[in-house]
């Protein structure tokens, strides 16, 4: 039986320097949530960093990339029997003092996934290049959905167990999990709602969009929506 | 089609059908993968003894010779094989993933009973 039935999943990939202030931050925000950093074979002492702060450590035998490590995290909490789990970036640009404000609404039962939006509250400026990006699959998921949508990039974002046990099956998308993810959602019927968050520029400039991925970004995306559109809805 | 034409085509297709089996029989093709090699080799075959019937494929896929249509028809049998390939290696990429995340998780448990019976501290919220 799990203590507390809130889990923070933090999947980590050579973010030893940062992984020490993000955890803390979370135990602040949310002191009774486990905390969960999954590490992806990360090359330098990530696993050690965030177990001596505290953290619970399942690390991939080789790396997998940002999308199969947060499937661990699901498995990992359908598996312990969290109820509520909410994930944020191990690079300290999501902010965990709102960790509350995220989770209210899917605690509540308003919503089985709360979105944390970058735009709504307007604290974020990505790059030109990216904010075209963003609001061409911006436009697409809210014309699927029928409802606006002002951030489909963001990973930062809380969940109800019904939704930890849709994301732990072959239906998620490791590869980029975003706007397709949402419009599977919208498909599976469960409610989706935004909350303001703020999230903060990443200080060193590494992206996991870099070099020629966002061009395969781009291509993956809309391939991915075009054949979820395809699929039968409730059945993605 | 000029007979040493068909005599190579003929050699190349017992070649190809006989290696094929002789790699399922030793267990190093599986079965399912020797489908696509055997059936091409097959055809092939029927094609260079039966002329006629490639030359009335050639008239009917509007090829100017009949060995444009066997090199077609190579072409088409390579494409099968690479996709039959792509779509193994994507189910085999999602095995690997899920067997890598199991191992991940276990790894972990195997920590934390560990831990618990040293009376460790794992850092986990779970008891019972």
């Amino acid at each position: 039986m799990v203590l507390s039935n809130n889990m923070v999943l933090i999947p980590a990939y050579n973010e030893e320097h940062r992984i020490v202030s993000v955890v803390a931050g979370v135990k602040v925000a949310a002191p009774d949530a486990a905390i969960v950093v999954i590490n992806d074979c990360s090359r330098d002492d990530t696993a050690a960093v965030a177990c001596q702060a505290g953290a619970i450590v399942v690390s991939h035998p080789f790396n997998m990339g940002y999308g199969a490590a947060i499937q661990t995290g699901y498995k990992y909490a359908l598996a312990n029997n969290y109820d509520f789990l909410v994930q944020l970036d191990a690079d300290g640009q999501h902010d965990p003092s709102c960790i509350p404000d995220l989770l209210a609404p899917v605690i509540q039962g308003k919503a089985d996934i709360a979105i944390g939006s970058r735009f709504m509250g307007n604290s974020y400026k990505p790059p030109l290049a990216r904010r075209l990006g963003m609001a061409l699959f911006r436009k697409i998921v809210s014309m699927v959905t029928g409802r606006a949508c002002t951030d489909t990039t963001s990973g930062f974002q809380a969940f109800n167990r019904k939704v930890i046990a849709f994301f732990s099956t072959d239906v998620f998308p490791v590869d980029y999990p975003d706007a397709d993810m949402l419009i599977t959602l919208h498909h599976a019927g469960f409610c989706v709602v935004e909350v303001p968050v703020r999230m903060f520029e990443n200080s060193e400039g590494k992206s996991m969009h870099s070099g020629l991925k966002p061009l395969y970004y781009m291509f993956k995306m809309i391939l991915s929506i075009c054949v979820t559109l395809l699929r039968k809805k409730g059945k993605n | 089609m000029p007979i040493k034409q068909k005599i190579f085509a003929l050699l190349i297709c017992c070649f190809v059908f006989i290696f094929t089996i002789n790699l399922v029989r030793k267990r190093k093709l599986r079965e399912e993968y020797s489908v696509l090699w055997l059936a091409t080799s097959l055809l092939m075959f029927v094609l260079v003894i039966r002329y006629d019937w490639l030359v009335s494929l050639t008239t009917l896929i509007g090829a100017g010779l009949p060995t444009t249509t066997l090199f077609i028809c190579s072409i088409i049998f390579l494409m099968l094989i690479a996709v039959q390939f792509s779509i193994k290696i994507s189910s085999l990429t999602d095995q690997v993933k899920n067997l890598a995340q199991e191992n991940a998780l276990l790894k972990e448990q195997c920590g934390r009973l560990a831990a618990d019976k040293n009376e460790g501290c794992s850092g986990v919220k779970s008891d019972d």
